[in-house]
């Protein structure tokens, strides 16, 4: 893992800006998505779906602590747990590949960190890496309600 | 059906030229448009229309003493009248402008559920409807107690036509309103719409039709149709969003109370009790989308110039040679292999998400839908969660569509590794 969350998202822009055609591009998002922690099937569950996607994403977060056994949050429950060391691992799923690769380069950025860095994170590494269209507000692609649902996440456990 | 063979005499490029967007580039490739049933493109007599109102003669309708009101007026309601030639209506005041077939449906159900709908009467609908072909039924029923009935869908996507021996007990006699897609927009079925409301109305059952996807491929006349409503939108005929079009028969339109309520609708205003217009001005509250009713009229004026016969042959060569072509992928099958079809395939290929595939396939400048079309019963209805629709207009050519198959193939092989 990179040393900050920054730094990861300039590794992700650093692999990308190397491919300069679509089809690669496209190929290297594909190949993202077969490293995405996959989510645990008690975990796919309806209740679990990004909203705001054509495909179908599901996410799950959980905080882990190294002192403290790991706490699972239900979506959107801003529960009073104050770790200021913990961090938060997501695992997830998609039924389409493009956003399977999309929903993991996020996750690959925003994974074990704390909430409070998920929070302050800035996204346009998305738009370095070419790959704007797909934070258009389009009810067809669901980047934009990713992004957030994770932002949901770290805001629930940073309380 | 007829043999895949373009007709020389077919005026493809002069067709193209009249629309500016064909020129514009899509990820660094030349747009390729298949998603005509979602949005036609405008030509610019169209574009040029609709500008002329705002530079030339913008004023609000039917008020004013001014010349241009007086010029506004004219157009709207010379636009009215080119609507009625192209529809076969009987009279220009059958008429009624919407913002499109949705607000034509939810004033249909609105004001027809009040008029006729009674407890545990029953709506008839397809199980083809779009969503706004449905929903607004559904309201109405949930309204005054009615039921929403349903005719089946075969496996080819066709209609399980109701008769003696074929499906009985379709129309019961509770069955009041008969509300039905002329052409589905995912399927692309022609659905024998005159069949179905012949049938209806000798039980004396109101019969609305959704005609958006029908209007901008064929001939309408809603006189041989002999339905009582007829649904349209300007925007899927080469005229500009937020315009469309209501038809209806000028005796039910006459029973009909009116939808919505505001200025241009009414005779007389009294706190105690307000008289309203006839038709079509009683459905028409509040200031009209002027530009947009002059879009439609010039849209249609453009339809008619350019044989709509021609266009339709051109499509269906279109339609003819990409099922053929698609049909070599691999794991590919079509949603929707009714014999009456109009230029829509709905695409589903084994393994490959349609949302990946409508994303590889804008990269390479080919814009299709992807999804399940506003039609999520009918999606159930084949089990499936979603489709890839592509759909053809007058303008698309037979190297379009092998830029679709090779691109379509190409899309495949990246996702399938």
């Amino acid at each position: 893992m990179s040393s900050t969350l920054a730094q990861a998202q300039q590794e992700v822009v650093d692999e990308f800006a190397m491919l300069s055609d679509w089809q690669d591009r496209y190929e290297q998002l594909i190949e993202q998505g077969r490293d995405l922690p996959l989510i645990a099937p008690e975990h796919k569950l309806d209740e679990n779906l990004v909203r705001g996607c054509q495909s179908r994403v599901w996410l799950h977060a959980e905080l882990q602590d190294a002192a403290l056994s790991t706490l699972s949050l239900p979506k959107g429950e801003g529960q009073n747990y104050a770790h200021n060391a913990s961090t938060i691992h997501f695992t997830a799923d998609s039924d389409a590949l493009i956003t399977k690769g999309i929903v993991a380069l996020l996750v690959r950025v925003y994974n074990d960190r704390t909430p409070q860095e998920i929070l302050g994170a800035s996204t346009e590494f998305i738009d370095r890496i070419g790959l704007r269209e797909h934070l258009s507000p389009n009810r067809a692609n669901g980047l934009s309600a990713m992004i957030d649902q994770m932002k949901r996440y770290a805001l629930a456990f940073s309380r | 059906m007829k043999p895949a063979t373009l007709d020389p005499a077919y005026r493809i490029e002069e067709i193209r030229a009249q629309f500016p967007i064909l020129k514009e580039r899509v990820h660094g490739k030349p747009l390729i448009y298949f998603d005509n049933a979602a949005t036609s493109q405008k030509p610019r007599r169209v574009i040029k229309a609709v500008s002329a109102y705002y530079a030339t003669i913008n004023a609000n309708v039917h008020r004013g003493v001014h010349t241009l009101s007086n010029l506004a007026t004219e157009a709207q309601e010379a636009a009215r009248e080119a609507v009625r030639q192209h529809i076969h209506a009987k009279y220009a005041h059958e008429v009624i402008f919407t913002s499109g077939t949705t607000a034509s449906m939810n004033l249909a159900a609105s004001s027809l559920g009040q008029l006729l709908l009674k407890k545990g009467d029953e709506v008839l609908i397809s199980g083809m409807e779009h969503h706004a072909n449905i929903v607004p039924w559904q309201l109405a029923c949930e309204r005054y107690g009615a039921k929403l009935k349903v005719i089946p869908v075969t496996d080819s996507g066709e209609l399980v036509i109701p008769g003696p021996t074929r499906n009985p007990g379709l129309f019961t006699d509770r069955t009041r309103i008969l509300a039905i897609t002329h052409v589905s927009n995912t399927l692309g079925t022609i659905n024998p719409v005159k069949e179905l409301v012949a049938q209806a109305k000798k039980l004396g059952i109101i019969t609305v039709v959704d005609g958006a996807q029908a209007v901008p491929h064929m001939r309408i006349d809603v006189q041989d149709l002999g339905c009582d409503l007829y649904a349209f939108s300007g925007h899927k005929m080469y005229a500009p969003t937020g315009i469309g079009v209501l038809y209806g028969r000028e005796e039910l339109l006459e029973q009909m109370p009116p939808w919505q309520g505001g200025g241009e609708m009414i005779d007389q205003v009294t706190f105690e009790k307000t008289t309203y217009a006839k038709p079509p001005f009683k459905f028409e509250a509040g200031t009209p989308h002027i530009a947009g009713i002059i879009g439609l009229g010039e849209a249609v004026r453009w339809m008619q110039d350019y044989d709509l016969d021609a266009m339709a042959a051109h499509e269906h060569v279109l339609l003819e040679h990409a099922t053929k072509e698609l049909l070599t992928i691999d794991g590919l099958r079509i949603i929707g292999t009714a014999k009456e079809k109009v230029g829509v395939i709905s695409i589903v290929i084994d393994g490959v998400h349609h949302y990946d595939l409508g994303t590889l396939l804008d990269q390479q400048g080919i814009a299709v839908r992807t999804g399940h079309h506003c039609t999520q019963p009918l999606m159930d209805r084949f089990g499936i969660s979603g489709t890839t629709r592509v759909s053809f207009a007058p303008f698309n050519t037979i190297d379009e569509v092998d830029a679709l198959v090779a691109a379509t193939g190409r899309a495949v092989k990246m996702l399938k590794g």
